[in-house]
C-alpha cells in the first residue's frame, strides 16, 4: 500500500482534472490510480500486487460512510479514478450523472460475477459498477445472554425484546428492517406500509427496548458488552465475533436488507484505462479470494469462491443460502422524494 | 479613534486580511447555504434555487420545534455547569503563584492536542458498561462487600454489583459536552479575573464583609464580562452538538444538529438543512440580541 496523505491526493487530483483533455493524449501512460475505498475493505497485498502485475501505481484514500463519498463527489470528482458506493448509491449516482459507464471489453472478468448478482435491480447489465461483497442486515447477540437464538425480527421488534438491551442502526435501513418484519417489501411506496413501520418502531422505543440507535458501531457495543442484540451488517459481526466466541448472528426468517458494494468509475475520473485495469485486476479469481479471506466479506465472483476454503465456502453465515438471499432485498433509489419518506419517518423516530 | 480616519492606508493594512478572510470563508459560504435554504432539490445533486419557504415551514414542524427546545435545555444546563466548574478554577489559576500559572493554563487547554472524536471515544472508555468508572467501583464494591461479610452485613448491598448506566444518555452528553468546552470557559473568566483589582477585594474584607459576600458582590460582579463571553463561547457550540450526542447519546439524546447533519449527509436534504442551521442562527441571534437589550436596560436601571 503506498501510503497517501489525504490533502496530498486531493490536491494532485484537482489539478490532473483541471488537465483532463490533456491527459487524454497521455492515456496509453496512465501510470497511476486514484482509489477511494471503505477503511479496512482491501487485501493488505492487493495494492502492491497490482502494481507489480500492470506498473500503474496506486494512490488509496478511505472514507467511512457512502454519504461520506456522495459528499465528496457531489461537487465535482477531486480526482478519483475507482470508488465502492453501495448499491443505492450507485443508483443515486447514475442519477446525478455522476457515474462513467463501465467498458465491458476492457473488464473481461466481470463474466466472474456469480449469475445471482449478474442482472440487478439497481443497475441492469452492470451497467455502471462491478459488485464487490454484499453483506445482509441481521442480528447479532450474545449467545450467554439470549435464552434462545433468535430466528426473526421479533427478537428485536417484538413484545419479547430485552429492555435496554437492544442497539438499532441510526439509518433509514431501520426502517427497512420494520418493513420486513412486518412482511411489507423494504422497497415499498404506500404511505400505509410506512405508517405501520412508524407505528412498531415508536412503539418498540417506547417500551424501553433501545439501548442506543448507532452510527454504524452496533457491533462494538455487542462486543463491549453494552447491548445484548445489535441489528448491524453481517460483514461487521463477523469481524467481532472473531474476537468473542460469546457472540453470533441470525438473518431473519422474514428477510433483511442485502447490500452490495461496487467497484465504479466517476465522471472526471483522470485515468480511466487504468480504473478499469483495476477493477478487472480485483475480480480475478484469485485475487478476489484473498482479499475476501482477509476482510471476512461475502463476494459474488463465482470462480474466486470456490477458491475459498471449503468452510468458508459452506459456511452458512457467510455465504447464505439461496433462499435467505431470495427473501431478501436491495433497496432500490426512486428518487429523492422517496428517499424522503423514509428519512422523515427514520427522523420521528430518533426525536420521539 | 480617530486615528483610522488620518492613517486609512494603516488601518486597510491591518483591517484588510481579517475581513477578506471572513468574507471569503465564512460569509460567502453563509450567503450558499442561506441560498439553499430557500431552494428546492432537481435530482440527487441539483439545487435549484426557487425562493421557497417551504423548507421553513417544514423546519417549523413541532418534531423539530421540540428538538430546537431540548437542544437549548441541554446546552443550557452544560453552559451552567460549566460556569460553576471553571469559575473557581479560573480563580486558584488567578491566585495561583506566578512561576505555575503558565502551566496551569497549559493543562487547561491540553485536551485541544488531541482530536475531539478521540476525546470523545476516551469517554466512551471511561462510562461503558465495562468502563474504568463502574470497574473502579465495582471493585470499591467487592472491597466493602468482603469487609462487611464478617459482620453479616453483606446483604445491605445486594448479590451482585449492578453497573451504573453512565453511558448512552442525556446525561453522558451533558458530561460530554461540558468536559470538551470547559476550556472555552475558564479561559475568558480568568483573562477578566487577572485584570481584577485586588485591593477591591482586600477592601471589601477589610469593610467587613464576609468571603461569600465578598465572592458574589464584588468578584462575580467584576468578572460579568468574563462570564458573558464564557457563557457565549460554550453555549453556542453546544447549540450545534451533534457528535457528542451521536457517540455518547441515548435513545431519546438526538439534538437538532444531529438532524442538521443526517440532512447534510444521509439524507442528502441541504435545503432543510440549511434551514434548520439557518432557524438555529435567528434563535441564537435573537437570544444575544435579547441580553444586549436587557444589559443595556439593567445599566440605565443603575445609572
Amino acid at each position: 500500500m503506498i501510503p497517501v496523505r489525504r490533502r496530498g491526493l486531493l490536491g494532485g487530483g484537482l489539478a490532473v482534472a483541471g488537465l483532463l483533455p490533456l491527459s487524454r493524449f497521455a492515456r496509453a501512460q496512465e501510470d497511476q490510480v486514484n482509489v477511494y475505498n471503505w477503511d479496512t475493505y482491501i487485501g493488505s497485498d492487493t495494492l502492491a500486487e497490482f502494481t507489480d502485475a500492470t506498473g500503474i501505481a496506486v494512490r488509496y484514500d478511505l472514507y467511512a460512510s457512502s454519504d461520506e463519498l456522495f459528499g465528496k463527489l457531489r461537487e465535482g470528482n477531486p480526482g478519483y479514478d475507482v470508488i465502492f458506493p453501495s448499491n443505492n448509491y450507485v443508483e443515486r449516482m447514475v442519477a446525478g450523472d455522476m457515474l462513467m459507464p463501465l467498458d465491458h471489453a476492457l473488464v473481461p472478468n466481470l463474466r466472474n460475477i456469480a449469475p445471482a448478482f449478474a442482472n440487478p435491480s439497481y443497475d441492469p447489465g452492470l451497467k455502471y459498477g462491478a459488485p464487490y461483497t454484499y453483506s445482509l442486515l441481521v442480528i447479532g447477540y450474545r449467545k450467554s445472554a439470549v435464552a434462545e437464538p433468535p430466528t426473526s425480527w421479533s427478537a428485536v421488534f417484538g413484545p419479547d425484546a430485552p429492555v435496554g438491551r437492544v442497539s438499532l442502526p441510526n439509518e433509514t435501513d431501520l426502517v427497512r428492517a420494520a418493513l420486513k418484519s412486518l412482511g411489507k417489501s423494504l422497497n415499498t411506496e404506500d404511505p400505509a406500509d410506512l405508517e405501520a413501520a412508524e407505528k412498531l418502531l415508536l412503539e418498540v422505543k417506547r417500551r424501553g427496548v433501545v439501548k442506543m440507535f448507532a452510527p454504524d458501531t452496533g457491533q462494538d457495543l455487542l462486543l463491549s458488552g453494552e447491548v445484548d442484540l445489535a441489528v448491524d451488517w453481517m460483514g461487521d459481526l463477523r469481524q467481532v465475533m472473531a474476537e468473542d466466541d460469546d457472540l453470533d448472528f441470525a438473518v431473519p426468517s422474514e428477510g433483511t436488507v442485502l447490500g452490495i458494494d461496487c467497484m465504479c468509475i466517476p465522471k472526471g475520473a483522470p485515468h480511466p484505462t487504468a480504473a478499469h485495469a483495476f477493477i478487472d485486476f480485483v475480480l480475478r479469481p484469485e485475487i478476489h479470494a484473498a482479499i475476501a479471506e482477509e476482510i471476512q466479506y461475502a463476494i459474488p465472483n463465482q470462480p474466486a469462491v470456490e477458491l475459498l476454503p471449503a468452510e468458508t465456502r459452506d459456511d452458512p453465515q457467510v455465504y447464505p443460502p439461496a433462499d435467505v438471499l431470495a427473501k431478501s432485498e436491495t433497496p432500490a433509489y426512486r428518487g429523492e422524494a422517496a428517499e424522503k419518506l423514509f428519512e422523515d419517518v427514520l427522523t420521528r423516530v430518533l426525536a420521539a | 479613534m480617530e486615528y483610522w480616519r488620518r492613517q486609512p492606508w494603516v488601518f486597510a493594512t491591518f483591517i484588510g486580511p481579517g475581513t477578506l478572510w471572513l468574507l471569503l470563508f465564512f460569509l460567502l459560504p453563509l450567503g450558499w447555504i442561506w441560498l439553499f435554504a430557500v431552494g428546492e432539490r432537481a435530482g440527487p445533486v441539483d439545487i435549484v434555487v426557487t425562493w421557497t419557504l417551504e423548507n421553513y415551514r417544514e423546519a417549523l414542524q413541532p418534531v423539530y420545534l421540540q428538538l430546537f427546545l431540548k437542544t437549548f435545555l441541554i446546552a443550557l444546563v452544560s453552559t451552567a455547569i460549566c460556569l460553576v466548574v471553571a469559575f473557581p478554577v479560573a480563580l486558584a489559576i488567578c491566585f495561583a503563584p506566578e512561576r505555575y500559572k503558565n502551566v496551569l493554563l497549559l493543562l487547561v487547554i491540553l485536551p485541544f492536542w488531541t482530536n475531539m472524536l478521540i476525546r470523545t471515544y476516551a469517554m466512551i472508555a471511561m462510562l461503558r458498561q465495562n468502563g474504568f468508572v463502574n470497574d473502579g467501583i465495582g471493585l470499591l464494591w467487592t472491597g466493602l462487600k468482603y469487609l462487611l461479610t464478617p459482620v453479616g452485613m453483606d446483604g445491605l448491598m445486594g448479590e451482585r454489583f449492578a453497573p451504573l448506566p453512565l453511558l448512552y444518555n442525556n446525561t453522558a452528553v451533558i458530561l460530554g459536552i461540558v468536559y470538551v468546552y470547559l476550556p472555552f470557559m475558564v479561559l475568558p473568566l480568568y483573562a477578566n479575573l487577572e485584570k481584577l483589582d485586588r485591593s477591591l477585594i482586600e477592601a471589601s474584607l477589610d469593610l467587613g464583609a464576609s468571603q461569600v459576600r465578598t465572592f458574589f458582590e464584588i468578584i462575580v460582579r467584576l468578572a460579568r464580562p468574563g462570564i458573558v463571553s464564557g457563557i457565549i463561547l460554550v453555549f453556542i457550540p453546544a447549540l450545534g452538538t451533534f457528535l457528542i450526542s451521536d457517540l455518547l447519546g441515548g435513545p431519546d439524546s438526538q439534538l437538532i444538529g444531529n438532524v442538521v447533519e443526517r440532512q447534510f449527509r444521509a439524507a442528502n436534504n441541504l435545503p432543510l438543512g440549511s434551514a434548520l442551521s439557518f432557524l438555529l442562527l435567528y434563535l441564537t441571534f435573537i437570544a444575544l440580541a435579547l441580553r444586549a437589550w436587557f444589559a443595556a436596560r439593567a445599566e440605565k436601571a443603575d445609572a
